[in-house]
């Protein structure tokens, strides 16, 4: 089951030249910088830009060829807009029933109470719009989209019209649709940090085509790209919590490379973690350091390796297969002797768990 | 009190001219609401002529308006002529001549202020109504209409008092039959005329603290809207 997507559009300057296949379920971030084209992309799979030369196809659904144009209304999607965009004649309830009662019997897949719960909207439901804050308009929007019963949930940029408080109160509610909805999400945005906790699939953008795509994890790890480049490049590891130490009060996440120690997190045991590892803070030795205050040390294969600047580079490790990123100087990668296949240790000096 | 000031010609007057304008504001929301509503989402190039045509009467001294519907609505002209191929009377000196001649005198009282309202909505609510399912009809009625409400007053009021302050519009096809087309506007030219300066301080005085009173309304109504659509 997929999503296929081909567009051809010109705008004055801008040319979106689009032909894409996405899985059709879990989270897509649809990544680049602004200008690039990701919101037309967005627009023309919800038929809010009509592309003369299209196709899209939601699993065996098709909503655009040569012939065929559905209009968005036929179309059953949920479209979360970078400012919410609320009713102002309505009141929150009948903001969320407005999609909600528009949808046939059969085809109702979320109830009305499910996305008034899933946002925890319940003791703003009589307000006015006007009464609302940021945060509580955009979960407002999410919760009327998703009362639509969509077969896919289009998010252009929820959060970036939000203060980071508010963008802190929204993401939990957005990781909750991610694990309780089995709806596919095409989620637009240009923050990384967003991206690393929701998606599972990344489409890259460049200038209205498609750089590349893949799962998030390889997406991050492929030296080819801008993502593995600069400050922020990190990488991305599913690990569970494996073991609480409370003399120590650290927990213990495993991963197939290894076991990370963090500090104490409460969550229940096998829970499933997001660990974002920042290139910068990882090192690389040839022997295993046992008097360092590093606890995160394991084997590692050089993989691929990148010169970044004039002085760094960037190496891609295998940790038993799974990929992350180290930044060194040029002068420590020679000075190590590193080349492909070559068995080394990494030093992972601070890890962010994302969820 | 008013009874002994006013005559029975003053009193039908009155009455005609209230039906006049309430017609007349009926279908000018019916015939202007799709007129706005095209002139506020059309992208064609030449929508300037509609717009300039429709602005028209602001400028245009009413008795050349006037003077052209005398002649369509007239037994030799277009409206007046179909009229009697249909079995009809020629519309002018009626009171459906009237009705006629004031729909194209409010016009763009009408129009005016229904198209700021509804380009003052833009595009975007009527983009989420339609990734909601609405339909254009249905998002026009549940997301448009609401949205514009003050647009809808002011354009109400606004053709209201227009057609009943119309006068030389009136005075072209209208003829100032006494009971069949005279109006306020007319009877007070009347009773000056005929120096009977009581009946038309009554009458004027009439007019005036009910456009005042309609206006009034209009505002405290608009500004109660935008502060509650604000806060």
């Amino acid at each position: 089951m997929s999503i296929k997507a081909r567009f051809n559009l010109q705008h004055d300057n801008f040319v979106l030249d689009i032909d894409t296949e996405m899985p059709s379920q879990g989270v897509t971030a649809i990544f680049g910088d602004s200008g690039c084209g990701k919101t037309t992309l967005l627009r023309s799979i919800a038929g809010l830009e009509r592309c003369q030369q299209g196709f899209l196809q939601i699993n065996d659904t098709i909503w655009q060829d040569n012939t065929l144009f559905v209009p968005t209304e036929k179309r059953s999607i949920g479209y979360v807009f970078q400012e919410a965009s609320l009713f102002d004649h309505l009141n929150v309830l009948q903001n969320i029933q407005y999609g909600c009662s528009r949808v046939p019997d059969r085809e109702r897949s979320i109830k009305l109470e499910q996305a008034i719960e899933l946002l925890a909207l319940t003791p703003l439901l009589k307000r006015n719009t006007a009464q609302l804050s940021g945060g509580e308009r955009q979960r407002v929007a999410i919760a009327r989209a998703l009362a639509s019963s969509p077969k896919i949930l289009l998010m252009d940029e929820p959060l970036s019209a939000l203060d980071l408080k508010r963008k802190h109160e929204i993401m939990p509610f957005l990781e909750s649709l991610h694990d309780k909805l089995n709806i596919p999400i095409l989620y637009v945005s240009h923050a990384p940090g967003e991206i690393a906790r929701l998606a599972d699939h990344l489409l890259l953008m460049e200038e209205g085509k498609i750089r590349a795509s893949g799962s998030l994890d390889t997406m991050l790890t492929r030296l080819d790209l801008s993502l593995a480049h600069g400050d922020r490049a990190a990488a991305l590891i599913h690990a569970n919590v494996a073991e609480h130490d409370k003399t120590f009060n650290v927990t213990y996440l495993d991963f197939p490379g290894g076991r990370f120690t963090v500090a104490h997190k409460d969550l229940p045991i096998n829970h499933p973690v997001r660990l974002r590892v920042i290139a910068r803070d990882v090192s690389i030795t040839l022997e295993h350091q046992s008097n360092t205050s590093i606890l995160n040390i394991f084997p590692a294969v050089v993989d691929t390796m990148t010169p970044e600047g004039n002085a760094q580079v960037v190496v891609r490790l295998l940790l038993n297969n799974i990929p992350i990123l180290s930044r060194i100087t040029q002068k420590s990668a020679s000075l190590l002797t590193l080349e492909t296949g070559k068995k080394v240790f990494a030093q992972v000096k601070t890890v962010a768990l994302l969820s | 009190m008013v009874h002994l000031m006013l005559n029975e010609h003053d009193l039908s007057a009155l009455f005609i001219t209230l039906k006049l304008a309430s017609l007349s504001t009926l279908l000018l929301l019916i015939i202007g609401t799709p007129i706005a509503w095209w002139l506020a989402r059309s992208q064609w190039r030449f929508k300037f002529l509609a717009e300039a045509i429709i602005a028209l009467p602001l400028v245009l001294p009413p008795t050349v308006l006037g003077f052209y519907l005398l002649i369509a609505l007239g037994p030799n002209g277009p409206v007046g002529g179909l009229s009697q191929w249909l079995g009809g009377q020629p519309l002018a000196f009626t009171f459906t001549g009237l009705v006629i001649g004031s729909v194209f005198y409010s016009m763009p009282f009408v129009v005016q202020p229904l198209q700021s309202a509804f380009s003052a909505i833009g595009k975007r609510p009527l983009e989420v109504a339609a990734t909601l399912r609405a339909g254009p009809v249905d998002r026009f009625f549940t997301v448009a209409v609401p949205l514009a409400q003050s647009g809808f007053l002011t354009a109400a009021v606004l053709g209201f008092a227009h057609t009943i302050g119309e006068f030389g519009v009136v005075l072209m096809i209208g003829g100032n039959i006494p009971d069949e087309t005279q109006v306020l506007s007319i009877a007070i030219y009347d009773h000056v005329e005929s120096m009977e300066y009581a009946q038309a301080h009554w009458l004027s005085a009439g007019l005036l603290l009910l456009s005042f009173i309609m206006l009034l309304g209009v505002y405290s109504l608009n500004r109660r809207f935008s502060a509650l659509v604000r806060n």
